[in-house]
């Protein structure tokens, strides 16, 4: 067996539900309400038949032209009126934690405060009530839109091409791994292997595997940064490019990238860079210097666009000039005529590797990002990258006495810690992280990166106030003391004030229910 | 007496004649946690030595079960499948995974007997 | 700077609490050639207003669909979405929150996300759907690969009425994972001739068509069944599932469906919500987050991420998918807008929506020398022009009309598909916009 001592040693051989703690001490309520928390059932156990939140005109009587595939029987939809559904919401709204509430330390999502400037100017109607397939003369000022911020990203990033169609991160590893597999094609040098850092987060092998790659892991030294000796020995003919993370997902920034990127150009592949964490360095460090070929951005982390509960995103990719024909359609092109979009495989884009998605990319990401960096300016980029290396280093120096940093000195935007610090305690990760739920803090991300034990990595990003950092690092520190002083009973029971306690996923798993069902009709008696 | 050894990625095989059964230990349910699924092989499938055999995965991991030795798949235990909290509970008997016909009757011998499994478990730490 | 908390006296105290003497001790892992000395050549720091004057006037330079007669379709519908559900959205808990890995913290979103998938399979008539893709295009190219995945075979059929970009994203995902795609030629009005066998994974058919014909491919999925096939069922407008058949009924097996047209405005292409469902014997190789219910420590029911073990960030290279961020404030808006409508009003938008498509269709029919293509529709459908469409289109829009979109526009090379025009209308367009068109449409043709 493989790979699992490590991720799951957070189960500690216990099911999640193994702890049935009692709500003892809690007052119990008639409704299950507990004051501003309230309770509340799936919409579709809340039906009043025939009901409807929305009115519509009558539809005028028409012979139907259907072709006789007229809807034969009912879909199961709940009606309710908008009053009920305002306050269903609502209510679950008011069951989630958010960047709003409190501080997300969360290692390379860069959870950064989300401008409300940037929701204002994505719903001008110019912007959102704007068809993709609308006549050119129509929306030149989108086309204008998107140029611009291709060009503050080419800026930023010293690259002389971007590629803004890939829907989230993921999807733009997938975009500049599919050219970098394009230009080797088309200089008849497929090659069959792909290097990644053991550190690396799993879209990086999940993506190469999709390109049909094979992955070759490159260990780390010592001082948590890629093995140079080791990258140097397993480059060869065979290589078609190194995907590298920088700042890497211990939060290190690579110091040896240029010998690096001098390596992997020598031994012919391309040097492939996962932009997660350009918040470290945007506006004091352009990844064209480094020498990479391919770096895909995440606007929903850097430029500042909103996570709403898991996406959407924008991964753009800033390419090279090797792999810039290749860029995926659409292109947009200064012609004769002002901006035009290039749909199809034709003159300057005939090498492209195809559309990757329908119509032309996340628009209104676009607009956020670009609002983002207009109102913060070429000075106001570079202050965040500065304010997001001190408060990590910040939180470094308040926590390096208590808890076990995994590669003592400096970090980037992240600090790497491991679970050392809770040896002997009977406390884990996952019970440690569980605790500062109660403390009304999301937990930082835990477990991620496999390359130490039970991984916490600490991000604050630049828009936490230093009042914000004392009071996290005040709670961590004093939440290891505990775990310390032998009170392992106290973690293992939390959360305990969450609208929720510990969720059994054992079982979630074992017998997935994934959607509602109506339950049976009860059998009438019969004599 | 059947003739059991272990590998050093914690599966264990019990040979009885021209068949062996393979399972995983104690030590390897222990730290996947609480067993949600398992995939196991067709029967009459070809396994190879040290390739993928089965699936065993908790809630938050997946784990490859390698075949110890070569042969054919000739029994799975549709029970875990069924209830893989089996697994947990008794891995080396109810919660075994499958059983091949071995390819070569003494492939058996190259491999850890319980003394040496023991220890190297201990040295995990 | 608005957006920065730091002050300047705070910047002081925390370097030196790290024993650092400037910000610059923290970045000396950079080498010194890729060091900036200064500012990146862009304009500095804006203030609110600055930033909406410069971006309210790119936006001004762009007909809003809303402002003049829209007919244009071709896979984005323009519908109109309740006032609460941009609202619901923009509440920060909603807006804000990160991808639901903290259960405890997070049953807002994971409630919300259950209740979408519930509303998807019950939409399509599937076992069980994912808590959302990207958008339509991507949802129907992981379809495809998951076919290939469950079957083990490698090649795929696509109808020639599949959406052109649908196709498109298919043959670049395919180009890269070894898969043989065989699209068929596009012939509107056409019945396909779909030739496939014992080494294909899965035939791709879409409903309505691209060209907005409605089929019923139960025939199709039982030939698919005797020779151990999927039929991959594709919608572009979730509205039609309010009056039509949907793909569960006809025996698909997989469906990957563009959401957009409930709960999201048109936002020139981006972002949308694609929707992905699928039988329950093949829950295992779907892509996508799932989200589960259970139970807590009290017994309480709540609800999880669950089936992880299929995803990127546990099974890395054998991943069912690489995605990971997918669209969930946009399936939180196309949950909050089903919510609103119900089954009522579903049932009477899906009808509003036929019978001003049927009323279009007669007054565009009336126009000298254009005739329909379609035999049926929901509501878009082809018009054939006695004259290359795309012109027309430029022409229209200079009268302030939206009218549709050339087929030439997804197909430049086919010279039997330039007379054609594909144009939908919705519950949005009123009887003068039918007007306009109808007359303005009349007069570029002669």
């Amino acid at each position: 067996m493989t790979g699992w001592s490590q991720a799951l040693s957070g189960a500690h051989g216990e099911t999640t539900g193994g702890h049935p703690g009692a709500a003892s001490g809690e007052t119990q309520t008639l409704t299950g309400n507990r004051g501003l928390q309230l309770e509340e059932k799936l919409i579709f156990e809340q039906d009043s038949p025939g009901h409807c939140g929305v009115d519509l005109p009558v539809p005028p009587h028409r012979d139907a032209r259907l072709g006789g595939l007229e809807r034969q029987g009912p879909i199961g939809l709940p009606g309710l009126s908008e009053p009920q559904i305002v306050r269903h919401f609502t209510r679950l709204s008011q069951k989630n934690y958010a960047i709003d509430s409190g501080l997300y330390p969360l290692g390379s999502c860069t959870m950064k405060h989300n401008p409300r400037l940037n929701e204002k100017l994505a719903r001008l109607p110019g912007f959102a009530d704007l068809h993709p397939l609308q006549p050119e003369t129509t929306i030149k000022g989108a086309l204008e839109l998107v140029d611009t911020l291709a060009h503050w990203l080419k800026t930023l990033t010293g690259m002389p091409a971007v590629a803004l169609s890939p829907a989230a991160g993921a999807h733009g590893e997938l975009c500049g791994m599919m050219t970098i597999r394009a230009a080797l094609t088309a200089r008849g040098d497929a090659r069959r292997r792909i290097l990644v850092p053991e550190s690396a987060h799993g879209t990086n092998p999940a993506t190469a595997a999709i390109c049909g790659y094979a992955i070759d892991p490159i260990a780390a030294n010592a001082r948590g940064r890629v093995d140079l000796a080791a990258l140097k020995q397993s480059l060869g003919s065979d290589v078609a490019a190194l995907m590298l993370t920088n700042p890497n997902t211990c939060g290190l920034f690579e110091d040896e990238i240029l010998e690096i990127a001098a390596a992997v150009h020598d031994a012919g592949a391309f040097f492939y860079c996962d932009g997660a964490n350009f918040n470290a360095i945007v506006g004091r460090v352009r990844p064209a210097d480094l020498g990479i070929d391919a770096l895909h951005l995440n606007l929903h982390k850097t430029f500042s666009t909103p996570h709403g509960g898991g996406g959407p995103g924008s991964g753009p990719v800033a390419l090279a000039a090797a792999l810039a024909p290749h860029a995926p359609l659409p292109w947009i092109v200064h012609g004769a005529n002002g901006l035009g979009l290039v749909e199809h495989a034709e003159g300057a884009a005939a090498n492209t590797i195809g559309r990757l998605k329908g119509f032309h990319g996340q628009m209104g990401m676009f607009v956020r990002a670009l609002g983002y960096m207009m109102s913060h300016g070429a000075d106001g980029l570079r202050q965040v990258a500065e304010d997001a290396v001190l408060n990590a280093n910040y939180l470094r120096v308040r926590l390096a006495a208590v808890l076990s940093q995994s590669y003592p000195g400096a970090c980037m935007h992240e600090v790497l810690f491991d679970d050392r610090f809770l040896k002997d305690t009977g406390v884990t990760t996952l019970d440690f992280a569980k605790a500062l739920i109660d403390e009304g803090f999301h937990p930082m991300t835990m477990y991620f990166p496999l390359v130490v034990h039970g991984a916490l990595l600490i991000e604050p990003t630049e828009t936490e106030s230093k009042a914000s950092l004392d009071q996290f690092a005040d709670t961590v520190n004093a939440l290891a003391a505990r775990a310390k002083s032998g009170r392992a009973e106290d973690f293992h029971a939390t959360p305990r004030l969450t609208p929720r306690r510990r969720l059994d996923e054992t079982a979630a798993a074992r017998k997935p229910l994934l959607r509602w069902r109506p339950e049976p009709a009860r059998q009438e008696a019969t004599e | 007496m059947p003739m059991l050894r272990f590998t050093k990625d914690h599966e264990w095989i019990r040979q009885d004649g021209d068949t062996a059964v393979i399972g995983i230990t104690d030590y390897a349910q222990q730290q996947l946690g609480d067993i949600v699924y398992v995939e196991l092989p067709a029967v009459g499938t070809m396994v190879e030595a040290g390739k993928e055999a089965a699936v065993v995965e908790s809630a938050k991991a997946a784990s490859e079960v390698y075949a110890p030795v070569s042969g054919e798949v000739v029994a799975v235990n549709d029970a875990i499948a069924g209830d893989p909290a089996k697994v947990n509970a008794d891995p080396m008997g109810e919660g075994w995974f499958l059983s091949v016909k071995l390819a070569d009757p003494t492939a058996l011998d190259g491999l850890m007997d319980e003394a040496a499994y023991v220890a190297f478990v201990a040295e995990q730490g | 700077m608005r957006y920065l908390p730091l002050t300047p006296s705070d910047r002081q105290e925390m370097l030196a609490a790290i024993g650092a003497k400037s910000i610059d001790d923290l970045f000396a892992d950079v080498p010194e050639a890729a060091r900036l000395d200064g500012f990146v050549d862009l304009p500095p720091a804006q203030g609110e207003l600055q930033v909406e004057r410069a971006l309210s006037a790119m936006a001004a330079k762009n007909v809003a669909a809303g402002s003049v007669p829209c007919f244009i379709g071709g896979g984005a519908y323009r519908h109109h979405v309740p006032a609460a559900v941009d609202h619901l959205i923009q509440r920060g808990e909603f807006l804000t929150s990160y991808t639901p890995y903290q259960p405890e913290l997070a049953q807002g979103t994971l409630q919300s996300l259950f209740e979408f998938q519930t509303q998807v399979a019950l939409l399509t008539g599937m076992d069980v759907a994912n808590a959302s893709l990207y958008d339509g295009a991507t949802a129907c190219a992981e379809a495809v690969a998951m076919a290939h995945r469950v079957t083990r075979r490698g090649k795929a059929v696509l109808s020639g009425a599949l959406h052109p970009h649908y196709r498109e994203v298919c043959e670049t995902y395919a180009q890269f994972s070894g898969l043989t795609l065989a699209a068929l030629d596009p012939r509107p009005g056409g019945v396909e001739d779909f030739d496939f066998d014992s080494d294909t994974a899965c035939v791709v058919v879409q409903n309505p068509d691209f060209f907005g014909e409605l089929r019923d491919w139960t025939a199709l999925a039982a030939r698919c069944h005797a020779v151990g096939a999927l039929l991959v069922a594709v919608v572009n407008e979730v509205v039609s599932l309010g009056a039509v058949t949907p793909p569960g009924a006809m025996g698909a097996d997989i469906v990957a469906a563009e959401g957009q047209s409930l709960g999201n405005a048109l936002n020139f292409g981006g972002p949308h919500v694609g929707l992905f469902a699928a039988r329950e014997q093949h829950v295992r190789q779907m892509p996508g987050r799932l989200v589960g219910q259970t139970v807590d420590a009290d017994g309480r029911r709540g609800w999880v991420l669950t089936l992880s073990t299929r995803e990127q960030h546990i099974r890395r290279e054998k991943a069912t998918s690489n995605i990971c961020t997918n669209s969930g404030l946009c399936a939180l808006a196309f949950t909050i807008h089903l919510a609103l409508l119900g089954e009522a009003g579903l049932t009477r938008l899906a009808r509003l929506n036929h019978a001003t498509a049927c009323t279009l269709a007669d007054r565009l029919a009336a126009v000298p020398g254009v005739g329909i293509v379609n035999t049926s529709f929901f509501n878009e459908f082809t018009l054939r022009l006695p004259q290359p469409a795309a012109p027309i289109v430029d022409r229209l829009a200079e009268y302030g009309v939206l009218g549709g979109v050339p087929v030439s526009r997804f197909y430049p090379g086919h010279a039997d598909l330039a007379d054609l025009l594909l144009v939908a209308a919705t519950e949005t367009v009123t009887e003068d916009d039918i007007d306009i068109f109808s007359h303005t449409l009349t007069k570029v043709l002669r």
